[in-house]
């Protein structure tokens, strides 16, 4: 399935990691302003093919990346291109919440201080802003100069979405961002995706086949670094055209 | 048969407790040991003279231990700003840069030689410092000096505690989950930012733990200064002069130990110092990072 | 603009820490290779195998075999002696008292404790008991006071293994019936490689070391025959040799340099060798 004006297009893309040939031929389109879940088992690439998007995997010893990965038509993996520009686009949401050990005040303007923003009030308004968006300023307003690490796990995730949020990506990321949560934490978290479909591009790696359902607009089954089956969310869930999406969802369908 | 098994369990328990609690007791041993030989000097003259005081006449039963005490600060501060540095990025270098194969020769080198002995960096020292800072270096800066000076003695130093700060601090950066590394990148930053926000910060604790195990070892040093620093007890004016460290004092000296009315107990008394100038700085640097732990979770 | 700075930071602050592991690097093999230049041409086989004939301090023939043989002696003595306090203390830490008992922590805390204690201190500390028993300089007061230096060495580096051996073997132990000790044999085969790291390791430091035998070993240039007798150090051969203003007898202490290098750097290879290869078949 391909769209007109992609934000991503991976072309040919082929990963090699030790050794192993993790993601094989990829070839996909991820379309803009729209929610579009990786799903598959466990160890099927879909991490892999994720963190191929905001060049985080070549951090990595053993790793061989051929093919190409258009975001805004441009390949991020050409020799011209500035890393950290390119990772200013995307944010990422991981698994774990990691909010960076400074306050929480800090942990927002951590991304906007380092490309320029310095003022104070100007970082003021922004931390308020990003803070609103993620539902924690009511919560958090008295002790923003309190370390990130006395929140509750919910709420650092929250905070690490806020602060992904500040750098104004086009592209948010998340990597299985609510496994470690509770279920209320997990809700609040879906909302927000919800409510930031309007405005971002959002790719979400998911194991929760019912979370896929709830906020996706279109699905990519990945299996054994291959993409099996890829489409709008009720096609890929109710009627899937490929035997082993069959298969995976069948848990889900019954 | 069950009698005999039991037997050896209950027997065992109270040896292995006796001598629990006789390595307890060491350390009190130690304390009360040194202080026990040191009485008769603290006797003979009040302890601010004693430590302040610069006059040594053993003769005269003067003991003023204020150069020796100096000789000590003065190489050891050498030793520390030269060596936290370096051993710091070069640390950061390693964990952080390093090519994996790199790494891999790099670590096990530095492990070897964290445990050449002392003597030999004394060696070393003699046969390339001295005469390096005598010709080469302190012309530049001052009349003349012999080269067995306070700066021989901190240099010879820092590369001794080299290994000791970088393994230390090796294991800390490895410790920093690399999640939270990709956290800040993916946030736009670049390497060398990641490091001196994110990393380094998480690794404070550890650098500070690093710093007070090598003040302690370079304050405790006695034969690698020794044959370096110039054994003369005198309040250096430049790095180019020599120094006395404590330890130094004690091992010269222990010869005319038992001539000399007292001067045992001042060279008991000076291992009293230094004794309780490290434990005062271990205790401090624990409770520094254990109220560093509190206020970060 | 802030792009570029933000660049030119980077790096500079990376040239600095390849300039710092260089310089380094460089020192530590520097010390190296000078004392191998230097002691190379001395290596004699008479280096090695004769005591100080008459003479030797001023030139004349004889090799070092006093300060050898004495360093093996104390260092051999004070580990097996050490080994026999701080095996029995590591297994009550970790065996015998409860956990977190308020006397396993404080046992712990000693341990620390002494073990920042500079060996200057242990000299002086060991010669204030040689005084106190009205004993010479000998080989025992040596082994005592390296015995001592060690302990602690000893007991932070086996606490490390032990503690890591999982709860769930002692649990299997314990409901088979097995008593404290019986367990405790358990746990210490299974810590053997951690265990054999640590005797390397003291090994090392104490053969090394010349500020604990300074005051109790003595010096001699006989082989001691007995625990009564003063001995020659390695560590110390070297200093007396150097602080001589004959250049035969310098070149020999150069040479007792390299042999003790030598001696070091085998044993952290062999602790390096040792941890590897049993770690294949730990569990």
């Amino acid at each position: 399935m391909t769209f007109d004006s992609p934000h991503i297009r991976v072309k040919d893309l082929n990963v090699h990691i030790g050794g192993n040939h993790i993601l094989k031929n990829i070839n996909i389109d991820i379309p803009d302003k729209k929610l579009t879940s990786f799903i598959g088992p466990s160890g099927c690439g879909k991490t892999t093919l994720l963190k191929t998007f905001n060049r985080l995997l070549d951090r990595n010893k053993d790793v061989k990346i051929d093919g190409q990965v258009l975001v805004d038509g441009q390949d991020i993996y050409g020799k011209d291109i500035e890393v950290t520009d390119m990772r200013e686009k995307m944010g990422l949401l991981s698994q774990r919440p990691f909010p960076l050990p400074m306050s929480i005040y800090d942990n927002i303007a951590y991304g906007p201080r380092i490309h320029g923003t310095r003022k104070k009030k100007e970082l003021d308004v922004l931390v308020e802003k990003y803070l609103r968006a993620t539902g924690l300023w009511d919560e958090v307003k008295d002790r923003l100069n309190g370390s990130a690490a006395r929140l509750s796990i919910g709420q650092q995730q929250r905070l690490c979405l806020a602060r992904g949020l500040a750098v104004e990506p086009e592209i948010i990321l998340g990597d299985e961002p609510t496994s470690a949560l509770d279920p209320v934490s997990t809700q609040r978290i879906e909302e927000l995706f919800l409510q930031l479909k309007d405005k971002y591009t959002l790719v979400l790696v998911t194991h929760i086949l019912r979370q896929a359902r709830r906020l996706s607009d279109y699905i990519v089954f990945l299996y054994m670094g291959e993409i099996i089956e890829f489409g709008p969310t009720e096609e890929v869930l109710l009627r899937p055209k490929e035997k082993l999406t069959q298969e995976y969802v069948k848990g889900f369908i019954s | 048969m069950v009698n005999l098994r039991l037997l050896k369990d209950r027997l065992s328990q109270k040896i292995f407790l006796g001598l629990s609690l006789f390595s307890i007791l060491t350390v009190v041993l130690i304390a009360v040991g040194l202080y026990y030989k040191s009485t008769p000097l603290l006797h003979s003259s009040s302890l601010s003279n004693l430590l302040f005081s610069e006059d040594w006449k053993p003769f005269k039963e003067q003991f003023g231990f204020w150069s020796y005490i100096v000789g000590s600060i003065v190489v050891t501060v050498i030793a520390i700003v030269i060596a936290l540095p370096l051993a710091l990025l070069a640390a950061i270098y390693i964990s952080e840069f390093a090519p994996h194969r790199l790494k891999q020769i790099l670590i096990p080198f530095i492990d070897l030689l964290s445990g050449i002995p002392p003597v030999i960096y004394g060696v070393w020292g003699t046969l390339t410092i001295v005469p390096f800072i005598q010709d080469k270096l302190a012309p530049h800066f001052v009349e003349f000096s012999s080269g067995y000076s306070a700066l021989a003695g901190g240099i010879v130093l820092a590369v001794m505690i080299f290994p000791l700060i970088i393994s230390i601090l090796l294991e800390v950066f490895n410790t920093i989950p690399q999640e939270l590394r990709d956290a800040s990148l993916s946030l736009g930053a670049n390497d060398w930012e990641t490091i001196k926000k994110v990393v380094l910060k998480k690794a404070v604790p550890g650098i500070i733990a690093a710093t007070v195990l090598a003040i302690s070892r370079a304050l405790g040093e006695t034969i690698a200064v020794l044959m370096v620093c110039g054994n003369m007890p005198m309040i250096p004016h430049s790095l180019f002069d020599s120094v006395y460290p404590l330890p130094a004092l004690i091992a010269n000296n222990y010869g005319d130990m038992m001539s000399i009315p007292m001067y045992d107990a001042a060279l008991m008394f000076a291992a009293l110092i230094l004794f309780v100038i490290i434990l005062v700085f271990n205790a401090t640097s624990r409770f520094i990072l254990y109220r560093l732990e509190k206020k970060n979770s | 603009m802030r792009k570029r700075r933000r660049k030119i930071e980077s790096l500079i602050f990376k040239s600095l820490m390849i300039l710092s592991a260089l310089i380094i690097a460089g020192s530590l093999l520097m010390i190296l290779w000078t004392i191998t230049s230097k002691g190379f041409h001395s290596l004699t086989w008479d280096l090695v195998s004769k005591i100080p004939e008459g003479g030797f301090y001023i030139g004349k023939g004889g090799g070092i075999l006093n300060a050898i043989i004495g360093s093996l002696y104390i260092t051999i003595g004070s580990t097996a002696l050490g080994l026999l306090i701080s095996i029995p203390v590591v297994l009550y830490i970790n065996v015998y008292a409860k956990r977190n008992a308020w006397l396993s922590n404080i046992t712990r805390l000693s341990a620390d404790v002494l073990f920042g204690i500079p060996s200057i201190v242990y000299g002086a500390f060991g010669f204030a008991i040689m005084v106190y028993f009205g004993l010479k300089a000998s080989l025992f007061a040596g082994i005592i006071t390296v015995t001592l230096l060690i302990i602690p060495i000893l007991v932070r580096a086996m606490d490390e293994v032990i503690s890591l051996v999982p709860n769930e073997l002692s649990d299997a132990t314990y409901s088979l019936g097995a008593t404290r000790w019986e367990t405790s044999k358990i746990l210490l085969k299974q810590s053997v490689p951690g265990i054999l790291t640590a005797i390397l390791l003291s090994f090392g430091r104490a053969i090394g070391d010349a500020a604990t035998v300074l005051f109790t070993a003595g010096y001699t240039d006989s082989i001691p025959t007995s625990l009564n007798q003063p001995t020659a150090t390695l560590p110390l051969s070297i200093f007396f040799q150097l602080s001589s203003p004959i250049e035969e007898v310098q070149n020999r202490a150069y040479g007792a340099a390299l042999i003790l290098t030598i001696i070091v750097l085998i044993l952290s290879l062999s602790a390096k060798y040792f941890s590897k290869r049993f770690s294949k078949h730990k569990i």
